[in-house]
Order: structure tokens, then sequence, then C-alpha cells
């Protein structure tokens, strides 16, 4: 079976598989976070990390401001867009039906994409890797840059579900998803709440793009054309469930690859089908509590 | 009365347009009255948002530019084989998306129509990033010349109005009734008896024929297929069509694709303004006038008459 793949080959694919697969899984958890709390599908989710990225670019060659100093500003910057974003478009059409929060999204990710487009060019643009070099395993050469967004994207993951399922103020998320009106009662701020949610699930987006920077080019269309394999990932782990889209999305990120390594003519095909696969076999989400959610 | 007036109207615009209009540009609009049509027919109706309606378009231009390039049939065999496609596989995709209700259903059609977009991009026969060119126009019927693009308005005229009556018939028929109580309550629906997967397949089925018979259409027009008519751009184009012009009526889709084609046409020489414009008109409509062109201008004679009356 083995035949003819070379070792390299394969550990390398499997590291782009991982790397991949850090994104969906940062992406897909930012989504359903924000699916679990306020049940809007998030579009604009991939225009977000496309900002996080871009501002990234921006810090570095307007303002001189390097990687590290990015990698804290723009989610924060990112985030405080959400909010605005929260305030201003979704909570107007919060007690509609959900489909118009997915397409409200949708209709901002055609402003953002525009805008940047529109001033910077549809083109990549380049973004030098803070950690240069890297060490030889003897069978690979393994990159510091792509080291440290694994180990960096895997704790968020991990920092992230443990905060949501495992805190106080975690259980006050979850609670006020199965019931608003009894949390509120208690004296919490549920809207505020739904809207820092919303905030932190955005700035999550905006920090995985700063991650992408120096691994992917920065361009206009870098969000949307990963949204679609993240709307894939989500469905195939049910939707609303964190630990069910951080797995699908290391899953699908290393099935991917191997993909690439063995039968490279379906490496784009190969996590619809899974998604196709998933929706007959296991209708209700392969992590999903809840039968039929 | 007065829809009818309204609907008379719009059709003798209609046929004296192509005397005053540029008659690609009218094509593009009817093409896409029909594949607004069929969005409107899942959203405006049962309530599914189909986010990957362009894949049943884009793969019907490309079968129907195939089959006219390949096997020189006349140019309405070539049309049905297009729906047909169009149809079968929105009967597939249907049986995997109705398991998942609301949102999800719009997740599950946008990823499978990028599944199929990269089915196409490899595929031997729709020419990958090329496109597909020259597809010829046979002659209808075997015997009436349409190579003319003002004689072949007429006849995309024709299909669009034996579509829109097919449409009409669909949504007034009794099973038109059980789709629009699906979208209002679902579970009482369930509840009657009925099955309401089924009806949703069914519906989905004819919505993704129609937009496979636009696609087809498409093919002809432009004599050629490409990449973008399956591309996700062009889904959300006709959901901005279908919001615009007033959802879940039947004017609503061919009013909102007459604004947008006419609109792209102006605004393509400032580039990207054009999706720009796009976006900030689709969040205008979805936060301030959910009703749409044709919704909002029924409100407001309703308002006008019942003030008349005091």
């Amino acid at each position: 079976m083995f035949d003819g793949i070379s070792i390299q080959l394969l550990m390398g694919q499997l590291l782009i598989g991982l790397i991949n697969g850090s994104f969906y899984a940062m992406l897909s958890m930012g989504l359903a976070i924000i699916f679990g709390l306020m049940h809007v599908v998030n579009f604009a989710h991939g225009a977000q990390y496309m900002l996080g990225a871009f501002i990234a670019w921006l810090l570095l060659n307007t303002l001189g401001i390097n990687y590290w100093g990015a990698l804290f500003i723009a989610p924060v910057v990112v985030a405080l867009f959400g909010i605005v974003m929260e305030r201003l478009v979704l909570k107007p059409i919060h007690h509609l039906d959900h489909l118009y929060g997915l397409l409200a999204t949708y209709a901002v990710t055609l402003i953002i994409e525009g805008l940047i487009r529109q001033q910077y060019g549809s083109s990549g643009l380049p973004y030098s890797s803070p950690i240069p070099g890297g060490v030889n395993l003897g069978f690979m050469f393994l990159p510091w840059y792509r080291l440290w967004v694994v180990l960096f994207s895997f704790a968020m993951c991990l920092g992230t579900w443990y905060l949501i399922e495992h805190t106080r103020l975690g259980a006050y998320l979850r609670a006020a998803n199965e019931n608003p009106e009894i949390v509120e009662s208690f004296g919490i701020n549920v809207p505020r709440m739904i809207t820092l949610t919303y905030a932190f699930g955005v700035g999550l987006a905006g920090l995985s793009g700063v991650l992408a920077a120096p691994i992917y080019q920065v361009s206009p269309s870098m969000g949307s054309s990963l949204m679609i394999v993240i709307f894939a990932v989500v469905v195939i782990g049910g939707m609303g469930s964190i630990m069910g889209a951080i797995l699908t999305g290391y899953l699908l990120g290393v099935v991917e690859g191997l993909t690439k390594v063995f039968y490279p003519e379906a490496a784009n095909l190969v996590i619809f089908v899974i998604m196709i696969l998933a929706l007959i076999l296991r209708p209700q989400g392969l992590f999903s509590k809840k039968e039929g959610a | 009365m007065s829809r009818y007036l309204g609907l008379a109207a719009i059709l003798v615009l209609a046929l004296i347009a192509p005397f005053f209009v540029y008659s690609v540009t009218l094509m593009t609009i009817l093409v896409f009255v029909i594949f607004a049509s069929s969005f409107n027919l899942l959203l405006g109706y049962v309530g599914l948002l189909s986010f990957g309606q362009a894949m049943f378009f884009g793969a019907a231009a490309y079968i129907t530019g195939h089959i006219l390039k390949t096997t020189g049939v006349s140019l309405e065999i070539a049309l049905l084989g297009g729906t047909l496609v169009g149809a079968v596989m929105g009967f597939l995709v249907g049986l995997v998306a109705v398991r998942r209700s609301g949102i999800q259903f719009a997740m599950i059609t946008f990823a499978i129509a990028q599944f199929v977009y990269f089915l196409l991009l490899q595929s031997e026969f729709t020419g990958g990033e090329d496109g597909m060119q020259r597809i010829p126009r046979t002659e209808i019927f075997g015997f009436i010349d349409l190579s003319d693009n003002f004689a072949f308005y007429y006849f995309v005229l024709a299909v669009t109005v034996l579509s829109i009556a097919f449409f009409y018939r669909v949504v007034h028929s009794p099973f038109g009734e059980v789709l629009k109580a699906i979208r209002d309550n679902e579970p009482r629906v369930e509840s009657l008896g009925f099955k309401p997967d089924r009806y949703k397949l069914v519906a989905m089925t004819l919505s993704a024929g129609m937009a496979g018979l636009a696609g087809g259409l498409k093919a002809t027009v432009f004599q050629f297929a490409t990449l973008t008519d399956v591309s996700w751009h062009v889904s959300g184009e006709v959901i901005f069509m279908t919001l615009l012009g007033g959802l879940g009526t039947l004017t609503g889709p061919m009013v909102g694709a007459g604004i947008v084609i006419g609109l792209n046409d102006h605004l393509a020489q400032f580039g990207e303004w054009a999706l720009i414009s796009q976006g900030v008109i689709l969040l205008a409509v979805i936060l301030f006038f959910r009703r749409g062109v044709v919704g909002e201008l029924g409100a407001f004679v309703r308002r006008y008459k019942a003030g008349g009356r005091k």
C-alpha cells in the first residue's frame, strides 16, 4: 500500500493537514459557539478571519507593528467590529427566523470583501514568517512557525472548550442558550452576554486570521473559500457541539492531507463526500448530544 | 383584478422591450426571472433556504451545452435534458439535505454546491477553467431558426411565460397549500398526517428542475457555460434578487431579477462597487424592507386605499 509513497511526502501532507485542521477547528469552534447561543450561522466568519489577517498585514506595513503585536491587536479590533455588527445588524433581527441572521451576515461579507478588494486588489499579499527556519527531523523539515501554529491553536481550542464547558461563565452561556428568560431573572444581562459572545467568537476568527497570514497569502477571498469547508465541518460534527467542531476540524484536515497523498484527484472533494455520507449514516451529527438537533 | 392588470402590463412591456433595449440583456433578465422564481418556490413557499441553487443552474448549463455540442438535436430537446438533470440533482440533494431542518439545510446545500463545482472543474467535458465555448444554437422543433438574438428573445420570453404559469399552478394547487403550511407550521402539518419531508423533496425536485431550465437557457443565450454559473456568487445573487423583489410573491422574483441585472449592467464599470452595493442593498432589505419591492408597494397601495375610504 505504501509502495511509491515516500515518507517525506506522507509526513509533509500530514503536517499540512494538521495545519489546515487547526484552522478548521478554530473557525468551526467559533461558529459553533455563536450558533449555540444566538442560533445565527455567522456567514461573515470567513470575512472576519480575513480581516484579522489584513489588519496584521496593515499593522506591519503602515505602523511597523510586528506579528506578536498583531496577535494581540488584530483580534481585539475584529472583536470590536463584531460588537458593532451585533448591535447594528444582528440584534434588530434576532426575533425573526434565524435564516435572516445567515443572510444578513452574508450581506456583510459581500460588503467587507468588496471594500477590501476595491482598496487592495484581489491578489494575495505576502506576510513573512515571524519565526523563520525550522528543524530537520530526518524524515522531514519542520518549519518552526508551523509547529507554533499547531501548538497555539490546539491550546486555544482546549482553553475555549474548558471555558465554556467547565467554568461558571460557560454555565451561564449554556443556560442562556436553553432558557434566556430564567437566566435573565437571575440578574444576568443576557443581551450583553450575547453581544460579548459574538465578539468573542468573531475575535477568535480574527486571531485565526493573524495565525494564517504567514502561511497562506493575505487575500480578500481567503475567508470565503475556507467558509465552505467550515460549513461542511460544522454539519458533520453537529451544530452547537464545541468539542464536536474541534475534533471534526482536526480530523477532516488530516483526512484531506492523506487524500492528497493517496488519491490527489479527490482532495478537493473528500470533505464534501464525508459530509454527504455523515448525513446519510448519522443525520443528527457525529458528536451531537441531542437526537435530531 | 389589479394583479392581472399588473401582469398584463409586464407582458406588454416584455413584448415591446427588444425594440428599445439590447436583447441579450433582456434575455439575461428572463433567464434570471425563471432562476429566481425557482429559488423563491423553496424559500418563499416552503421556508427552505437553498444556498446552492447555482449548482442546478450551472450544471444544467453545461449539460445543455454538451448535448448541443455533441448531438445536434433540436434546441428544446437539449433544454429538456438540462431541466431533467437539474431535477434529478434536486431530488438527490433533497434526499440528503431535508434530513436536517432550518438553517442546516442552507449550509448543506451550500457545501454540496461546492462539491458540484469541484466535480465540474475536474470533469473533461466542461473544459475546466476555460469553460465550455461555442455552444451551437440549433433550430427549435427542427425547423425554426433562432440564431438571430431578436427572434430568440421571443422564444425565451415564451419559455419564461410558461415557467411563470407553471410556478403559479404549483403554488395555487393543493400541493402548494401544503407547502405553505409546512413553511408556517411544520409540526402541525405533520400531526395532520402529511409527511413534510416528502413534500419538501418534491418541491426541491421541481425547483431544481426549473433552475436547470434557466441554466440551459443561459447556455443557449450566451452560447457558453463557465464555472461562474456554478459558483456560490450566483447562488447568492439569486437570493439577493428574490429578497429585493419580494419573497413569497410570484411577481417579486421578476422585479428583483430586472432590477439586479439592470444594476449590474450599470455598475459593471465600477468594479467592486457592484458587489458592495449588492451587500448594502441586501442588508437594507433584511433590516428594513423584508417584504421587498413588490411587498412594500402592495402594502403601500393597501394603506392608501384604506386611508381613502375614511
